[in-house]
């Protein structure tokens, strides 16, 4: 009785988790203007006009810069703080983890109005660059979080066998740790890429004359006749992002098969 | 200090540790403590025109102390963010306990399917709720199609209730992990010795399961609230003149009024609310946990 009761919850609460979400597409291929009940009829018409929309491609490669360099260097920070948490103690391991992970629960205004109100007063220009700064502060705990299970499921004396054997420490680490832990890399790589795509309030405030695709997408929602394209928009960002995320779960599991840890989550 | 001494404490456990840490400690440090300091200073200046008055001053907190509008702004903030954590809580702890205990294979893909609309355009997600909550929204035309009601009915969304609905189911998926990971970490002989002891399963949820699971349940209440205390688009999107919380006006702040100074200190204020409000519920969850074991 209990167990149908919690089956029956779970049916019904990931069906309304993705709910709104679904009514993306489903209005994204609905012939009218207006984004509201009732559906008319089958277009493809919104999608054939997102793609001559010029503002939107170039905000969609201002995103796809910020994203792959956002990408790269918080996955780099991360590696090094995740490879010193698992391996190493240290002074003040638990105070300074707790610093660097602080940006997880930290309201993202405050990131956002505390990096403008420095970057300005040292004069610089809001541009891709300072969004770029603000994504990867944000993106290195979680790139710490997926790096930290790759790394903890790793057994110490593959490195040390490497070391008997005769590499050097740098060398270890490319030939023995780096391969091992590729997987987990690749998982942090796909996932600070996403999450950097699709950030709005830190973007909103250091963007400046350039806008991501979030800052373009907020932009359009407040014109009624740019709804459905907008609608569009959203149904290939919502896909992309999903197909990011399967690959980043597909690595993320690949490294716990090679280290030999059992499935987990965090 | 020798030569040989500085090489053996470069080479020691803790400091090797510390070295590869460094990169990430100081790039935090650079653009999150002294941007916070810099905050925090600012709030005590004033603004004069284009430029700042330097000279340290109360000033700003005594408006917002004096002004009701900000008061009943932090105090909104505060409720809708509490209200969303509590929802987001209660909702999520039944799925983190299915998949913790009654899915058998393939946990994994559960977590995944539940926390990936998490990760999804934020910003078409609380858009998609307009869709839901709106005039020829999915719940009105829903609703007069089955000859329940004849007018759309304008009351559910611009205001405070869409603006926790949104941000409930926007949040529901973060909430979930934390607490799926303590019920897993649970030691499952400490049930059946709980069985074996005469428990009836209420009794043994109610006096094992959740005083175990109750650290998940903190953290789940703290990814929540203090982020959502600071939520910008929610209000913005669906909250409607009502609807409006803290994060809009620190934005008008450093926008159209250009009163930075105040907006700092704005920021400031609610920082400090939400943690004295988190840190004693926090500690209020880890006393009934306590009391009830």
């Amino acid at each position: 009785m209990k167990f149908r009761f919690l089956t029956l919850y779970a049916v019904v609460f990931m069906f309304i988790l993705y709910l709104p979400v679904l009514l993306l597409p489903l209005f994204s291929f609905n012939d009218s203007t207006i984004v509201a009940f009732p559906i008319k009829g089958f277009t493809t018409h919104w999608y054939e006009t997102l793609l001559k929309e010029e503002p939107m491609l170039l905000s969609l490669v201002n995103s796809l810069k910020v994203a792959c360099a956002t990408a790269f260097f918080s996955t780099l920070l991360g590696i090094c703080g995740a490879r010193a948490v698992t391996r190493y103690n240290f002074f003040a391991k638990k105070t300074i983890t707790a610093f660097v992970m602080l940006p997880l629960v930290l309201p993202e205004i405050i990131i956002a109005i505390s990096l403008l109100v420095v970057l300005l007063r040292m004069g610089f220009d809001l541009s891709l660059f300072s969004v770029t700064l603000g994504h990867i502060l944000m993106t290195v705990p979680f790139s710490i979080a997926v790096l930290i299970s790759s790394f903890e499921g790793f057994d110490k004396s593959l490195e040390e066998a490497s070391m008997d054997l005769g590499e050097g420490p740098l060398m270890t680490f490319f030939r023995v740790t780096l391969p091992m832990v590729a997987p987990g890399i690749v998982s942090s790589l796909l996932i600070t890429f996403t999450i950097s795509l699709d950030e709005f309030i830190v973007a909103f405030f250091l963007s400046g004359t350039e806008p991501t695709l979030p800052i373009y997408i907020w932009g359009q929602l407040r014109f009624t006749a740019k709804l459905p394209t907008v609608v569009a928009l959203g149904s290939c960002l919502l896909i992309s992002s999903f197909l990011l995320l399967w690959m980043a779960e597909f690595f993320r599991r690949r490294v716990q098969k090679r280290t030999g840890i059992k499935e987990s989550v965090l | 200090m020798t030569t040989t001494q500085f090489t053996r404490l470069m080479r020691s456990e803790g400091m090797r540790g510390f070295t590869l840490m460094s990169p990430t400690l100081i790039y935090a440090l650079l653009l999150l403590a002294i941007p916070i300091g810099v905050i925090i200073t600012f709030s005590f200046w004033t603004q004069h025109y284009l430029d700042f008055d330097t000279t340290l001053t109360l000033k700003n907190y005594a408006i917002i102390w004096e002004k009701p509008i900000y008061q009943t702004l932090l105090f909104r903030s505060l409720i809708v963010a509490g209200t969303v954590t509590l929802v987001t809580v209660v909702l999520a702890y039944p799925i983190a306990y299915f998949v913790a205990f009654r899915v058998q294979d393939h946990k994994a893909i559960w977590i995944f399917l539940i926390t990936i609309p998490f990760w999804t355009s934020y910003l078409l997600r609380i858009f998609a709720w307009k869709l839901v909550l709106g005039y020829d929204g999915l719940i009105n035309s829903t609703l007069i199609n089955l000859g329940l009601i004849d007018e759309p009915l304008s009351f559910i969304l611009y205001n405070m209730n869409a603006v926790i609905v949104t941000l409930s189911h926007a949040w529901l998926p973060f909430a979930i992990l934390p607490i799926y990971v303590s019920l897993e970490k649970i030691d499952r002989s400490l049930l059946e010795a709980a069985t074996d002891l005469g428990d009836k399963p209420l009794m043994r949820f109610l006096r094992v399961t959740l005083p175990l699971s109750l650290p998940g349940v903190i953290a789940a209440t703290l990814v929540v609230f203090i982020p959502t205390v600071g939520d910008y688009v929610t209000p913005k999107l669906v909250g409607g003149k009502d609807g409006v919380m803290i994060a809009n006006f620190i934005q008008i702040q450093f926008g159209k009024a250009n009163n930075w100074p105040l907006g700092a200190a704005l920021a400031i204020t609610a920082m400090v609310c939400v943690t004295a409000v988190a840190v004693s519920v926090a500690g209020f969850i880890k006393f009934i946990g306590s009391r009830i074991r």
